[in-house]
């Protein structure tokens, strides 16, 4: 930690950062109180469903809604020809960037069908049976067209084209035919064949992954009321109000500031609710009909046409020298990106190699678009993936070295000063501490049971800051209401309440946190990429510190001192002079004279917060496996991160269990199965198994701290690490407990058994 | 647009009279009714709800065996401290199904009569050599488990009929069962692969009588006889175990679909079966 930063403050200093007070939004969710997306409604409301295709990839050769628009309480029906037809322009819109043609295609399919589910026309009516009946009468003609699910699959020369237009881009000259590959990432280092051929030991391995859901509990809902001058609301689900309202705005052709999007309570997202599906169609039937239309996805909606995050084949190498040191790797991601392109494979091939300083390297990454399902963000986006394959690489180079797998990292371990695989160098990351953290816990060292096995995995990822707006405004009996932009999906109203009181020098409970409508507060970008505790807490403390120093300049006028005799302590103003005798004039006492201080007491500060700290997690998970049935049982799991500063550090801590639990599904059960016409054979959580609380350990989080200095309280993103690991903790805990390296997710009991048989086999 | 019409009769001839209707269907603990409802997979015109009749729900004994109401729910199964004494296997069974909030509606009758080859309530009662009472439009019957479903989402029973009671034998001297299913979660998930084994011993301790039954290897639950020969005058040595195994897989004619290919299912089953068997053994007062 630099030594000329005051900041952040000194753990002993702190009052309110650091405790685990009651969270704000507990009662309401406890209660039922909570409004989620589909609670909401609007008088004299339509029901609106959406029409969605049959085939996995078909022309839309012609679409006939005259004898649903005949139906007595069908109200409005949309197709394509009700938006405008948009040219490719990419929105930066949070994690990541969109193209709006794109976006817009994927919310009403113009001219082809590009997935089984895929939207290709939408109703309005008064009931939810007549909006079904109406559906039933649209007719569409579709000319059923070759479909391409895998991967390897979609990239082959021969394979079904979905784009005419798509033209590899990253290549070192432009391709004359279009491809199904939209994008090829390189990165190189150094000179890894020579390394190879230099090396000691070198493993290699194969890896593939299936796409998986984001699944959070909610599905998407909305409610849009479309007014006759054109001005309209919407009432959404979401991780940015903000992204909805841009979205929507783009999608329509109408001005942005002409949408009023109002954020619901979120009930989970992880990623997938970083775009827009349903609020554009809600718009538009509510434009063509004259009425609120309410939309609310089902659940076997949700798996057909949301999410998920890319199904992947990936190649990697590692060459090290006998004493450990890691001297060449090389890693080959291709990912699935659904309809469109746009798979998180750059930020896969960017946190490939975080955790390890590789001299020589290659990694080579493939965003390939298939027919399934436009890929949507999902927590760390493309990371775990990535960490699967090379996490298991390198659980099998300490194997081939007789190596501690802990050791193996730590003599390769990037540290404050390393030139980062993707480019930049660390400053102020707890790697190390992390790794000693886990190698130095009661866990590593316990004895394992029959049919047991231990894995080690390490994870990055890089947490963002960037555009947040924040209010701090007190009331007149001296309480504050902190109001921002940002939705709360993993805690951040109490984390923002502590920072303003921490700061402010007053208890928790005397300040309410808001999350505001974008008519309310400026333009924050979505709650995504970790940021929103970092970023718009640096916002709030920014606002607060702006209310003290107006409080400041108060009470000097109050007494009569210049405004640098006055310092702001525990929630006082203190007069320095002691010959001026002044008694401290506490914030309550403050507020109630604001009319004659000046006015209301009340700031609001938009920034772009940079200096994020990038966040790395170690992870070690024991399974027992049975060996007559495959099945595999997760019996203990220990994980540890660099947290920086917890803020609310039980709420930090749920942030760690809920990843862990979330990467075990991935890695035990989760998985898209499609028939051979590109139908997703199970949407629904019977047989799309993600875990229940009885499939799982109590999950033990140890958070290491340490903190970034350029943030007040030196906090840095903790949601998304905690799923990067877990997929190669489990798969190498599987390894030891079984002798045998499944490099196929997901690790369910038919695989595992008959793994287990073929190294019976021999 | 489609109506819906309810029916909640307090008498069992009422009942029979309204389900022969075309459109009917019959109501326990709507635990799969009323998620097909939801789904649209069924459109029923009426619904008949058949709580309300006399011995519906509840649990008597009778000449030392119990007669189980049709619609009583697992969780009060589960709580029948006689009725886990004879029957730890039945009721077992009827406890997986679903999760606890499902457990305080489902019935062994919703549960036989949705007719899934992978029912949990159904193998137990199988091997346990249960009846069922069978009210109709031509009155009653009684009916072998076994014979009810007719292969997936099909039942035997003729329209109008629905089932109003089970019945357990009485239970001699060291006797006990046991069921033992496979899912990849550990709850809230559907049977790969499960077995029900019923056991009674002699005194020596070697097997007088056994009964093995099978789910979600075949359309419907199997009862393998030969699996439960092979147990018969042993005391589960391990070559008796192998025997049953061997038997039960020969029975298995399973599918391959997503929740499991035909080969696992059918090597799962003998491991289902071996463990089954060594638990109620164990039940019963067997030494190994």
């Amino acid at each position: 930690m630099s030594e000329t930063l005051e900041r952040p403050a000194a753990k002993a200093d702190l009052q309110v950062v650091g405790t685990r007070p009651i969270r704000p939004d507990g009662a309401d969710k406890v209660t039922g109180r909570a409004a989620y997306g589909a609670d909401f409604n609007m008088p004299g409301q339509l029901v609106g469903k959406v029409l969605r295709s049959p085939h996995a990839h078909a022309r839309i050769v012609s679409i006939d809604a005259s004898k649903a628009k005949a139906l007595p309480g069908a109200k409005a029906v949309v197709t394509a020809a009700d938006f405008p037809d948009l040219a490719s322009e990419v929105l930066e819109g949070g994690e990541q960037a969109s193209n709006l043609r794109d976006l817009s295609l994927n919310v009403m399919a113009r001219g082809k069908a590009l997935y089984h589910g895929h939207a290709v026309a939408a109703v309005a009516a008064i009931s939810s049976e007549v909006a079904d009946e109406a559906l039933s009468r649209i007719k569409v003609t579709y000319e059923v067209l070759p479909h391409v699910t895998e991967v390897e699959a979609a990239m082959a020369p021969d394979a079904p084209l979905l784009h005419d237009h798509l033209f590899t881009e990253g290549l070192e000259a432009r391709p004359d035919k279009p491809s199904n590959v939209a994008r090829r990432h390189r990165n190189l280092r150094g000179d890894p064949e020579a390394a190879f051929a230099d090396a000691d030991v070198v493993v290699e391995g194969r890896y593939v992954t299936p796409p998986v859901h984001q699944g959070y509990i909610e599905p998407q809902a909305c409610v849009a009321a479309w007014a006759e001058d054109g001005r309209c609301d919407v009432w959404s689900s979401s991780q940015g109000q903000f992204m909805v309202r841009t979205y929507c705005a783009k999608v329509l052709g109408v001005e942005i500031s002409d949408i009023r999007v109002t954020p619901a309570e979120i009930g989970g997202g992880f990623g997938g609710k970083t775009t827009v599906y349903l609020e554009p169609l809600a718009l538009a039937l509510s434009r063509a009909s004259g009425h609120p239309v309410k939309m609310v996805m089902t659940r076997e909606e949700v798996f057909r046409a949301t999410g998920p995050t890319s199904g992947s084949v990936m190649n990697v190498r590692f060459g090290a020298k006998k004493d450990g040191t890691i001297t060449a790797a090389e890693v080959e991601l291709k990912f699935q990106a659904g309809a469109f392109p746009g798979s998180p494979v750059g930020a896969a091939c960017m946190t490939a190699l975080a955790c390890y300083d590789v001299p020589n390297f290659l990694i080579t990454g493939y965003d390939v678009v298939n027919n399934t399902p436009k890929v949507a963000a999902y927590r760390a986006p493309g990371a775990p993936i990535a960490a699967f394959a090379v996490e298991s690489a390198i659980d099998d180079l300490a194997r081939a070295l007789s190596m501690d797998p802990i050791a193996l990292r730590e003599k390769n371990a990037v540290r404050d000063g390393t030139k980062a695989s993707y480019g930049p160098t660390y400053q102020n990351i707890g790697y190390v501490e992390t790794l000693a953290a886990i190698r130095d816990s009661e866990h590593y060292k316990a004895p394992l049971g029959p049919n047991q096995g231990r894995g080690v995995a390490v994870g990055f990822w890089f947490n963002v800051g960037g555009e947040s707006t924040a209010a701090v405004n007190i009331a007149e009996d001296g309480s504050a209401v902190v109001v921002t932009g940002n939705p709360d999906i993993g805690g951040s109203r109490a984390s923002m309440a502590m920072m303003a009181a921490e700061t402010l020098g007053i208890p928790v409970e005397r300040v309410r946190p808001m999350v505001a409508d974008t008519a309310s507060i400026g333009y924050s970008m979505l709650t995504g990429g970790s940021r929103t505790t970092f970023a718009t807490g640096m916002a709030v403390v920014q606002a607060a510190e702006k209310v003290i120093a107006d409080l400041k300049a108060r009470a000097a006028k109050l007494w009569d001192v210049p405004a640098d005799q006055v310092e702001w302590r525990g929630g006082e103003a203190i007069c320095l002079d002691p010959k001026a005798d002044k008694k401290p004039l506490t914030l309550e006492t403050l507020a109630a004279q604001s009319a004659r201080t000046g006015g209301p007491i009340a700031a609001q500060v938009s920034i772009n917060a940079q200096g994020a700290g990038p966040g790395f997690g170690v992870h070690l998970c024991d399974v027992e496996v049975d060996p007559e049935t495959g099945q595999v049982s997760v019996v203990r799991y220990t994980a540890a991160q660099d947290v920086g500063r917890a803020i609310h550090p039980s709420y930090v801590e749920g942030q760690v269990q809920g990843g862990v639990a979330q990467g075990v599904g991935w890695a035990l059960n989760e998985e898209y199965i499609f028939d051979a016409q590109g139908q997703m054979e199970n949407p629904g959580f019977l047989d799309y198994r993600m875990p229940v609380a009885s499939d799982l350990p109590m999950l033990d989080a140890i958070l290491v701290e340490v903190p970034n200095p350029r943030h007040p309280y030196g906090a840095k993103g903790v949601g998304e690490v905690p799923i990067v690991p877990p997929l190669a903790a489990v798969a190498n805990a599987l390894r030891g407990a079984t002798g045998v390296r499944i490099p196929a997710l997901p690790l369910s009991p038919p695989k595992v058994l008959a793994a287990l048989d073929g190294a019976k086999a021999g | 647009m489609s109506q819906l019409a309810y029916l909640a009769p307090s008498s069992p001839e009422e009942a029979a009279k309204a389900l022969a209707a075309s459109g009917a269907r019959p109501l326990s603990g709507g635990t799969d009714l009323l998620v097909q409802l939801r789904s649209g997979r069924t459109s029923p015109s009426l619904i008949v709800d058949l709580k309300r009749i006399a011995g519906a729900v509840g649990i008597r004994e009778e000449a030392g065996g119990f007669v189980i109401g049709a619609s009583t729910s697992g969780a009060v199964l589960g709580e029948h401290a006689g009725l886990l004494r004879a029957w730890p296997g039945v009721v077992e069974g009827a406890n997986l199904i679903g999760s606890t909030q499902v457990q305080g509606r489902a019935s062994l009758a919703g549960n036989l009569c949705n007719a899934s080859p992978a029912a949990d309530g159904v193998p137990a009662l199988v091997a346990a050599r249960a009846t069922c009472v069978i009210v109709g439009p031509n009155g009653r019957r009684e009916a072998p488990v076994e014979s009810i479903p007719a292969g997936p989402g099909k039942t035997s029973l003729a329209p109008g009929e629905f089932i109003l009671e089970f019945r357990l034998p009485a239970r001699p001297p060291r006797a006990s069962d046991a069921y033992l299913r496979l899912t990849p979660r550990t709850e809230m998930d559907i049977a790969v692969a499960g077995a029900g084994v019923n056991l009674v011993l002699h005194e020596d301790g070697t097997v007088a009588e056994a009964h093995v039954a099978l789910g979600a290897v075949a359309p419907t639950v199997l009862h393998v006889e030969a699996a439960g020969a092979a147990l018969v005058g042993t005391r589960l040595e391990d070559e008796a175990l192998a025997a049953l195994a061997a038997a039960a897989q020969a029975a298995c004619k399973p599918i391959s679909d997503k929740r499991g290919t035909a080969e696992y299912r059918t090597r799962i089953a003998g491991v289902l079966a071996r463990r089954a068997a060594v638990i109620a053994y164990q039940r019963a007062g067997g030494q190994r």
